[in-house]
């Protein structure tokens, strides 16, 4: 009988080199391969969290850096807790994040609803749909600016087409009641065709035959919808809220190009307001604080929310 | 043995022919922002080029992202640049953090005399601390903010019989601040060959430091101060003063009844657009500007005016301009210095004017023909007299956020009151400061 591959290599391998290799546990090797992935995962993802957590007890700022660093204890802390600013940030970025969702997933669950029906043209109308989300936020943010724009703007055409409101008569991105609005429009018209997708993809999932069983059954169509459409796509559209959520917690080129995080400071985001305090007014410290903040308060958010996916799933 | 004579004669003949031509070439880059003085620039670099056999290359960067892209540059220690047209404001970090060679040593070495510039130019441009024989910049680009408006309109006999009727007074260049608003609010909406037009652009922009500078054209002429004595930092009754809260309600005035629409956040592009375009009929902008607008064959010429920012308890403007300096990270500091040396000299000087930059040199300044040498040159002049400027200080860029807030925030965003606003942002820059350790 003759070798085998492995068998050659056994051969070959030195008597010493072949104990050495043989004192080896497979726990052992299994460190020896995921060892350069915790060394990756420790070196960009680790320590600059703790290098920031670090920062966040001092007063440093990276544009002084021959400036003597000192620790404040939890003065950074203290300082955006107790700051009434940032929490008219917080209210803005939920406000954001609150309707943005709610529209994506309203919008996109009906799109995939009527997508999924066969009729003629469907892959075309997919293709249309999505194609707002295939462009880069900056593109989008800057063009609407125009859209938005009070005397040659065309959606301000568009209201004054439907509503006879005169179209010079508001300011989409000008006005403080308004400007929220403007960029939640926004995020909807890009993103819902993202939630869209993922919706498709879970009543793609759900079998014919439970739909023929319910038929049988004599279960009407508004029964289906609810006991069987909607359960079964539900940890999807969990799934796409997840994504958002994320998403849009930490949204700012779209919005930085849109409003600038104006007017005064009504649709400045907490990236945003994160992004002058880091790197215009160079409060490291302080923004490394505030950074630990959303961090904590994202994935904590993020956490009872999985563990909620979870659950939905296993029902 | 001869020819090797004769070669080397000839070298020696070829070195002295061409004296200037330094010994060895490099290629400088110097950094500014991108407008039509920098095109200017380029322009009279180029004699620059052919005296020294240096080469100039130039990075101009748009004036939102100038100050983020050069900060970051500076801060990070940045060998892009080895000359730098930096803002004014930037002065007081650029010398403390080590950015900026101070150029005392070379200007004596060299005979370059900060007399021979216009005082109020060294004070805002070169020396920090303020005012102290400490020089980190050469004048290069005199600048204040200005207005200008279409003549033209002015010059209709329907128009100024209009404005006569409606106010009782002749249309001509406004004298002071709430003759400007009656004079911006008297053409908002008013109907001028068949378009709409409106009464002014002004500055409102958010980002980067717009709204400020626009504001302070106000602020300035009721006589605002950042301190009640120089130097204390001691703000509260300056800053918040009776004089400073009128002042920011006439802006807020000035931008609700007096701009077009959705003039939410506009700054010096959006002003000459908005002028450009026939939509206002009068526009503040920075005097940089001004060449070009009076060249521009739709709105120039006779059919445009300029005027300095009128006073209303004094005659103020908002600076604008920069130094040069030559960038301590730099490895071609000697070249650098030899431009600024060659920049510093009067003909050059001159030069620089005639191509469209504002020299701040006393021989081009002071020369009898200047005033007549441009539309507009007499009233930088008077501009310059009387500029004021934003803080100096290394924290200058958190100062000038927090004042881009407060002020977005009352007069676009309609939050709060000017008192309140001019409150807020004295204990924001409180903190600052205290955070500084100057209070």
């Amino acid at each position: 009988m003759s070798d085998t591959p492995i068998d050659r290599v056994a051969k070959a391998t030195p008597p010493v080199l072949a104990r050495k290799i043989r004192g080896f546990s497979d726990r052992a090797i299994a460190w020896v391969f995921i060892a350069p992935t915790i060394f990756l995962l420790l070196a960009v993802n680790i320590f600059p969290l703790i290098w920031t957590i670090n920062l966040s007890f001092t007063n440093f700022r990276a544009n002084r850096p021959n400036r003597e660093v000192d620790y404040i204890g939890l003065r950074n802390y203290e300082r955006i807790l107790t700051d009434g600013d940032i929490w008219l940030t917080m209210q803005a970025t939920a406000h954001f994040l609150f309707w943005t969702i709610f529209f994506q997933v309203l919008i996109g669950f009906t799109l995939a609803w009527l997508i999924n029906r066969k009729f003629k043209g469907n892959d075309l109308w997919t293709t249309i749909i999505v194609l707002p989300m295939m462009l880069s936020p900056a593109v989008v943010g800057n063009f609407w600016t125009f859209l938005y724009q009070p005397q040659i703007g065309l959606f301000n055409y568009g209201v004054s087409f439907f509503t006879g409101i005169d179209p010079s008569s508001f300011q989409m991105i000008g006005d403080v009641a308004l400007a929220p609005w403007s960029i939640v429009i926004v995020d909807t018209w890009m993103w819902t065709p993202f939630v869209m997708l993922i919706c498709l993809a879970g009543l793609r999932s759900i079998p014919d035959y439970i739909y023929e069983a319910a038929e049988i059954d004599r279960a009407s169509k508004w029964r289906q919808f609810w006991t069987i459409t909607v359960p079964m796509v539900l940890p999807f559209l969990m799934l796409a809220v997840l994504f958002r959520g994320i998403e849009n917690f930490k949204m700012f080129d779209l919005v930085v190009q849109l409003t600038g995080g104006g007017p005064g400071s009504v649709t400045e985001l907490t990236s945003i307001n994160l992004k002058r305090e880091a790197f215009e007014k160079w409060r490291t410290g302080y923004a490394s604080a505030y950074a630990i903040i959303l961090f904590v308060t994202v994935f904590g958010l993020a956490s009872i929310y999985v563990k909620a996916l979870n659950k939905v799933k296993e029902r | 043995m001869k020819s090797a004579k004769y070669l080397a004669a000839s070298a020696l003949l070829a070195s002295t022919a061409f004296g200037t031509v330094s010994a060895s070439a490099d290629e400088l880059t110097l950094c500014w922002a991108a407008w039509d003085p920098a095109n200017a620039l380029v322009e009279l670099s180029k004699e620059f080029e052919a005296q020294s056999g240096h080469t100039m290359k130039f990075e101009f960067v748009p004036w939102p992202n100038f100050a983020d892209r050069m900060l970051n540059e500076l801060n990070s220690g940045g060998k892009l640049c080895d000359l730098l047209i930096g803002d004014s404001q930037w002065i007081g970090g650029g010398a403390e953090n080590g950015h900026y060679v101070k150029l005392n040593d070379f200007f004596d070495s060299e005979g370059i005399s900060m007399d021979d510039f216009a005082p109020a130019t060294v004070y805002a441009y070169s020396t920090w601390p303020k005012g102290t024989p400490n020089y980190y910049a050469l004048p290069a680009m005199g600048d204040a903010n200005g207005w200008f408006y279409r003549k033209d309109w002015f010059e209709k006999p329907e128009i100024q019989a209009a404005y006569k009727e409606a106010t009782g007074q002749d249309l001509g260049v406004p004298k002071t601040q709430k003759e400007l608003l009656q004079i911006a609010q008297f053409f908002q909406g008013r109907e001028i060959d068949g378009q709409t037009r409106y009464g002014a652009a002004i500055f409102t922009e958010r980002g980067s430091e717009g709204i400020t500078m626009g504001a302070t054209g106000a602020l300035y002429a009721w006589g605002f101060k950042y301190e009640t004595e120089p130097g204390t930092y001691q703000m509260e009754g300056a800053v918040n003063s009776p004089a400073a809260v009128e002042a920011l309600e006439f802006y807020k005035e000035f931008y609700k009844t007096a701009t077009p629409p959705g003039y939410t956040d506009s700054y010096m592009e959006q002003s000459l657009d908005a002028f450009k375009s026939g939509q206002v009929a009068m526009a503040m902008n920075w005097f940089a500007f001004f060449p070009g607008l009076y060249a521009d064959p739709d709105v120039g010429g006779d059919k445009i005016g300029f005027f300095v920012n009128p006073g209303q308890n004094v005659e103020a403007s908002t600076l604008g301009g920069q130094g040069i300096s030559v960038v301590a990270y730099s490895d071609k500091q000697d070249a650098a210095l030899e431009y600024i040396k060659w920049f510093a000299q009067p003909d050059v000087q001159k030069k620089w004017w005639d191509l469209g930059g504002y020299s701040c040199h006393v021989s081009v300044l002071n020369d009898p023909g200047f005033t007549e040498s441009a539309p507009f040159a007499a009233d930088f002049l008077k501009a310059m007299d009387g500029v004021q400027d934003f803080w100096q200080e290394p924290a200058y860029a958190e100062l000038l956020l927090a004042m881009q807030k407060r002020l977005h925030d009352y007069i676009v965003a309609d939050q709060g009151t000017a008192q309140e606003a001019l409150d807020k942002l004295i204990e924001d820059w409180t903190e600052t400061f205290e955070d500084e350790g100057k209070l």
